[in-house]
């Protein structure tokens, strides 16, 4: 078909392809922008879109008035710490369903993915008295096991799908070996399924890093990853867009190219398999 | 094929993941039922009683409850809508052999991974504010006046900043779906002569139907929890215009410290949540037998 196409359809599709994408992608690359501008610059009228002076200053200014590198560093022991623990439960669970079926797995496989949809609101007011009375509010400790929880049935799942491509015989050839499940899980299994875990952590950690409802509601500042120091940019004080440029910048970029590298296998996680 | 020791092992390494769900999930939905029925309000928590189904009648008859679930079905439905028919746009196009599809779906994706907090301030304040915005300065070029977005139009503004967070989904998901398609179904649709409006509505949307039944199940459920774009843009104003669901239960529970009525709420969202869940499970479950 696309043979057939006359040159001038093709490079009408490209060039409507190329506007939708560059649209849609306009507003990072504006944020992205402006975090070089002064804050003159940031609200001119009509917009400067390249021709401003490109200044460093909004980055400085964002440490040394909100401290980012203390949330940076709450956000990255947060979302690598929470999902590292995540992986050391979620592996073995995966294995006994991927290779010890019983006739209950697919329900408590499903059971698993229900308590994903169980709306947060559902166990705000719970949690939230718990955590009161445990000492466990604006603490890295309480967050990350949150954290950790709300990931745990998207690694085993990810985890599982992964494990199921992988044939049963090598693992009972190490078994015959006599080798351990220990063994067998760390260096035969763990080995060969090593593309496989390192996307499911790809996408649990970027899950984490954005996530926005519990780190709002449960921290405040000590244990406070970056959405909840964006947050804070939410009041405006004069001109400030250029701080939250760059400020917004400094949070979504180490993830965006995380998110980069991962996207082939997001659509396998995030569908929990129904769509390879 | 599994032994008896192995099926052994396996219930053992299977329960630390069992009991630390069980624990999260159930136990405190089991404490929010048991809180829904109180009057328990944290501003005077020695004076706790037995509420029976007074939250649920005063959360259910309150006026503003059904605003928010008004708000809460127009963002999902609106959101939806948008990022499923934009979606099958963008997934058409960037599945044509155009120059640099690899580039171009890196830009596509790229909102998908901006956090919730950053994309609402972003837009809100880049993009629509209405003094120097840039649709501001848009629309003043084209000879209108501005709009004032999140004053005038604050759940429409809600709507577009959270379809963009969206679309991206949408169209990644849809557009691995159309690249299963296969290369000899698409030749024998030319060959029959196929229009494009036959070939896509006999051909492709088939095809691709399933993924988009899992797109709008999977987006629905972030959907009705959508929380952050709301706190750091309207805080649900003005007035209750942008409150929904979640945000009404979080006002209850922690700037109201109505524990009882924020309970009954939370257990409302739950079982609206479930209506959705039992579909998604479904087609899930149906893929696991495969």
């Amino acid at each position: 078909m696309a043979m057939k196409q006359s040159v001038g359809k093709r490079a009408g599709v490209t060039i409507l392809a190329w506007v939708v994408a560059f649209l849609i992608f306009f507003p990072i690359l504006w944020t992205f922008l402006t975090s070089f501008k002064s804050e003159l610059d940031a609200i001119a009228m009509p917009p400067k879109f390249l021709f401003f002076n490109w200044t460093l200053e909004n980055y400085a200014e964002v440490q040394q008035r909100s401290n980012y590198l203390h949330y940076a560093f709450n956000s990255i022991v947060l979302s690598i710490g929470a999902n590292v623990v995540g992986l050391l439960i979620a592996v073995p669970a995966a294995w006994s369903m991927a290779f010890a079926p019983t006739k209950r797995t697919k329900d408590v496989l499903m059971w698993m993915l229900s308590t994903k949809m169980m709306p947060a609101v559902g166990v705000l007011v719970p949690i939230y008295l718990l955590f009161r009375d445990l000492h466990l509010l604006d603490s890295l400790w309480g967050i990350g096991l949150v954290l950790m929880l709300l990931n745990l049935p998207i690694l085993i799942w990810m985890l599982y799908t992964y494990f199921k491509e992988i044939p049963v015989d090598i693992l009972e050839a190490a078994r015959m070996d006599g080798a351990s499940l220990l063994n067998e899980i760390l260096y035969v299994l763990t080995p060969m399924a090593v593309p496989g875990i390192a996307s499911t952590m790809l996408l649990a950690i970027i899950l984490s890093w954005n996530e926005a409802f519990w780190t709002l509601n449960l921290a405040t500042s000590n244990a406070a990853p970056l959405t909840a120091f964006i947050a804070s940019y939410s009041a405006p004080e004069g001109f400030f867009w250029a701080k939250l440029s760059a400020a917004s910048t400094l949070a979504i970029a180490p993830i965006l190219i995380l998110g980069w590298f991962s996207q082939k296998q997001l659509v396998r996680g995030l569908t929990f398999g129904a769509v390879k | 094929m599994a032994t008896q020791q192995t099926t052994t092992a396996g219930r053992v390494l299977v329960a630390p993941s069992v009991i630390l769900l069980f624990a999260w999930m159930i136990v405190p939905l089991v404490m929010t039922l048991y809180f829904s029925f109180l009057r328990y309000s944290l501003l005077d928590a020695e004076n706790w009683g037995v509420a029976g189904l007074q939250n649920y009648t005063a959360f259910l008859t309150d006026p503003n409850f059904l605003t928010a679930l008004l708000n809460t079905l127009i963002l999902v439905g609106s959101v939806l809508v948008i990022s499923v028919c934009g979606g099958i746009l963008v997934a058409l196009l960037m599945d044509q052999p155009v120059f640099g599809q690899n580039v171009m779906r890196l830009m596509v994706i790229a909102p998908f991974f901006v956090m919730p907090t950053v994309s609402a301030l972003v837009w809100k304040n880049l993009l629509m504010n209405p003094d120097s915005g840039l649709f501001a300065w848009i629309a003043r070029s084209l000879g209108f006046s501005p709009i004032v977005w999140f004053t005038n139009w604050p759940m429409l503004s809600v709507i577009i900043v959270v379809s963009w967070e969206w679309l991206p989904f949408a169209s990644l998901i849809l557009l691995t779906a159309l690249q299963s398609l296969d290369e000899e179904q698409k030749e024998a649709a030319s060959l029959d002569g196929a229009g494009p409006i036959s070939y896509f509505g006999y051909i492709v949307l088939p095809h691709i139907a399933r993924a988009i039944t899992v797109v709008i199940l999977i987006e629905t459920i972030f959907l009705l929890s959508v929380f952050a774009e709301i706190y750091v843009t309207t805080s649900g104003g003005p007035g209750v215009a942008t409150t929904n669901i979640p945000f009404l239960v979080y006002k209850q529970a922690l700037l109201n410290f109505d524990v009882g009525s924020a309970s009954a709420g939370g257990i409302i969202a739950v079982i609206l949540a479930n209506i959705v869940a039992i579909f998604l499970m479904r087609i899930v479950g149906r893929n696991l037998e495969g």
